[in-house]
């Protein structure tokens, strides 16, 4: 194979290997390993701190990693800098654009940066604008735009220059419901049509759900899972049943938890979370069991499993968009885990 | 790697961003406007330095080097707004060098720190606070560019070293007013006393200051040729500093 038909075969992928990163004696990322293939959409998701921003730190070398290698599209991360940013657009976590200049001028500014020239610049500009939706706006300055177009703006000067792979960091944080499906079918709209590899972090489980080909699992900066949304949230296998108890379950957990049909039983916010077969046949039990130690149950439902339940079975956590996960971790009652 | 397209990407910006905000161009310009003739002509009656220059004359040239120190210092410290608002993360992560941003971003600051101070270059020529003479003209922006250039630097240094705007406040207390109170813009520094003087001729803008009074017909009091030499130190050591901070830092 010619070094430009290798050149060809490598663009768009990412290859991951034994990369770890330390802040002190905190480490960010913990031996991470992966592979993404040309024309993927990616997810990481994870909590905060997970260390999802850190990787694409790392892999957009705005980063040294503290161990490990990572390669973008055939380059060396930490020695083929140039190559790696010129193959790669990133739309930051935070707001990153220039509001005191327009849409246009913003995307110019990039465009120049990455070395395009003048009839490049108008025409990408044009294209780019289109995709997200923005061409009527293009004259008026960023800072009359809303926090959804100026997210859009941001998608659109990330592919400005064409490149192999697109960073998303975040890319919902902060909007409304509304502005976040219409962000979504604008990346949806963008793999179909541009085949750029797609690399996004969130820690939204629907929004990796929806999105991602496969999804990586990312917490306290290890992958704890990696697949796609239906082989992760198949690997449970079964429903999940919620019970919500009213008094003491400790002895109540630990029954329902030595039942064959039960794969996984967690305790959360006085609330039981049970991943069984055949869960409708298996909700008289609970009740049996209930009844017989004078465990009162107010609500008990049934549905199949979601990325939630994956990463709570994983980790004994949710995930949640607030500061008080640590807190709630705390208040955790207690976790019993059935291993298989 | 494309430097000159670069230097000239983020030289543009400033300027787009200079001729934009007429806000900001109208407060920067009013402070020195508001020294110049509300000291000229408040002190003017107890001025008794030179029978022949008054006070306004006097400090004509002294309120030119104040608006290059703080439209310059402000200038470089722009950077701090820009990690503010996460600008500077997009400038970061192109696949251009360090060097070429800093260049061109000392250029940006540097092209309108001079059209302002050329502005009131132009009200005390026309004003007739000042003694014209083309080379003169020239001598004074060569003086002022040194000025701007090198405060510029100052202020990316800082910045590249601050993580919050917070220093802004900082900076403006305890380096920007002292530089321009002890630069001896606003009085004589012949007749300071000894502690005073020992401050003022340790600050680089007093030479500055003193070189444009020789280049418009004031009252100076070093050689040019030491003013051009201080000046010319001052910037190379602000840059060296500036660029070797700027490589450092972290979006």
């Amino acid at each position: 194979m010619s070094s430009a038909q290798a050149e060809q075969s490598l663009s768009g992928s990412i290859v991951v290997d034994g990369l770890s990163m330390k802040y002190g004696a905190l480490k960010a990322l913990e031996n991470v390993s992966l592979k993404i293939d040309k024309g993927e959409l990616f997810g990481l998701l994870g909590p905060n701190g997970a260390g999802k921003t850190t990787l694409i730190s790392i892999l957009s070398t705005m980063l040294p990693a503290s161990s490990g290698q990572a390669f973008v599209c055939g380059y060396d991360v930490r020695k083929e800098e140039a190559k790696v940013r010129q193959s790669i657009g990133i739309v930051f976590q935070d707001p990153s654009l220039d509001e005191e200049l327009t849409a246009q001028e913003n995307l110019d500014f990039h465009a120049r940066l990455y070395g395009l020239d003048s009839r490049t610049r108008r025409v990408r500009a044009r294209e780019v604008l289109r995709l997200v939706g923005l061409e009527d706006r293009r004259k008026d300055l960023v800072k009359t735009y809303s926090g959804g177009m100026r997210r859009r703006l941001e998608i659109a000067r990330g592919l400005m220059h064409t490149p192999a792979v697109l960073f998303l960091d975040e890319p919902t944080l902060g909007l409304d419901p509304q502005t976040r499906r219409n962000i979504w079918d604008h990346i949806r709209a963008l793999k179909k049509s541009v085949g750029t590899t797609i690399i996004l972090t969130t820690h939204y489980m629907d929004e990796a759900d929806h999105l991602c080909s496969r999804i990586a699992i990312m917490d306290r900066g290890k992958i704890v899972a990696l697949g796609s949304p239906q082989e992760l949230k198949g690997s449970l296998g079964g429903d999940v049943l919620e019970i919500e108890v009213v008094n003491a379950h400790e002895e109540f957990t630990k029954s329902l938890n030595q039942r064959q049909e039960v794969r996984d039983v967690v305790a959360q916010d006085g609330r039981l979370i049970l991943t069984v077969e055949r869960g409708e046949s298996f909700i008289p039990v609970v009740f049996e069991t209930a009844a017989a130690q004078g465990v009162g149950i107010s609500s008990v439902s049934m549905r199949t499993p979601k990325l939630e339940d994956v990463f709570l079975k994983l980790t004994g956590r949710e995930i949640r968009d607030d500061t008080h996960t640590e807190a709630k971790d705390r208040m955790r009652l207690f976790m019993t885990r059935k291993r298989r | 790697m494309n430097f000159g397209p670069t230097v000239y990407t983020l030289w543009l910006r400033e300027m787009k961003r200079f001729i934009r905000n007429r806000g900001r161009l109208i407060g920067s310009m009013s402070f020195p406007l508001l020294f110049l003739v509300v000291l000229g002509a408040g002190f003017k009656g107890v001025f008794t330095y030179r029978h022949d220059v008054s006070y306004m004359e006097f400090i004509g040239p002294g309120i030119v080097g104040m608006s290059l120190l703080f439209t310059s210092m402000f200038g470089g410290l722009a950077i701090l707004w820009d990690k503010q608002f996460g600008f500077l993360k997009e400038i970061l992560v192109a696949p251009v060098s360090r060097l070429s941003i800093m260049t061109g971003q000392t250029l940006g600051t540097v092209t309108s720190s001079m059209l302002k101070g050329t502005v009131f270059l132009a009200v005390l020529v026309f004003g007739g606070l000042v003694t014209f003479h083309p080379l003169g003209i020239l001598l004074a922006l060569v003086f002022m560019f040194l000025i701007s250039a090198s405060f510029v630097g100052l202020g990316i240094a800082f910045a590249s070293r601050m993580t919050d705007p917070q220093g802004f406040q900082l900076i403006m207390n305890f380096l920007i007013m002292p530089v321009f109170f002890l630069s001896g813009a606003l009085f004589p520094i012949d007749q300071l006393p000894e502690w005073l003087r020992v401050l003022t001729r340790l600050n680089p803008l007093t030479y500055g200051v003193d070189g444009m009074r020789y280049a418009l017909g004031g009252p100076y009091q070093f050689s040019p040729l030491l003013n051009l030499i201080v000046l010319l130190g001052f910037w190379a050591a602000t840059t060296f500093v500036g660029t070797i901070l700027f490589r450092k830092m972290t979006a």
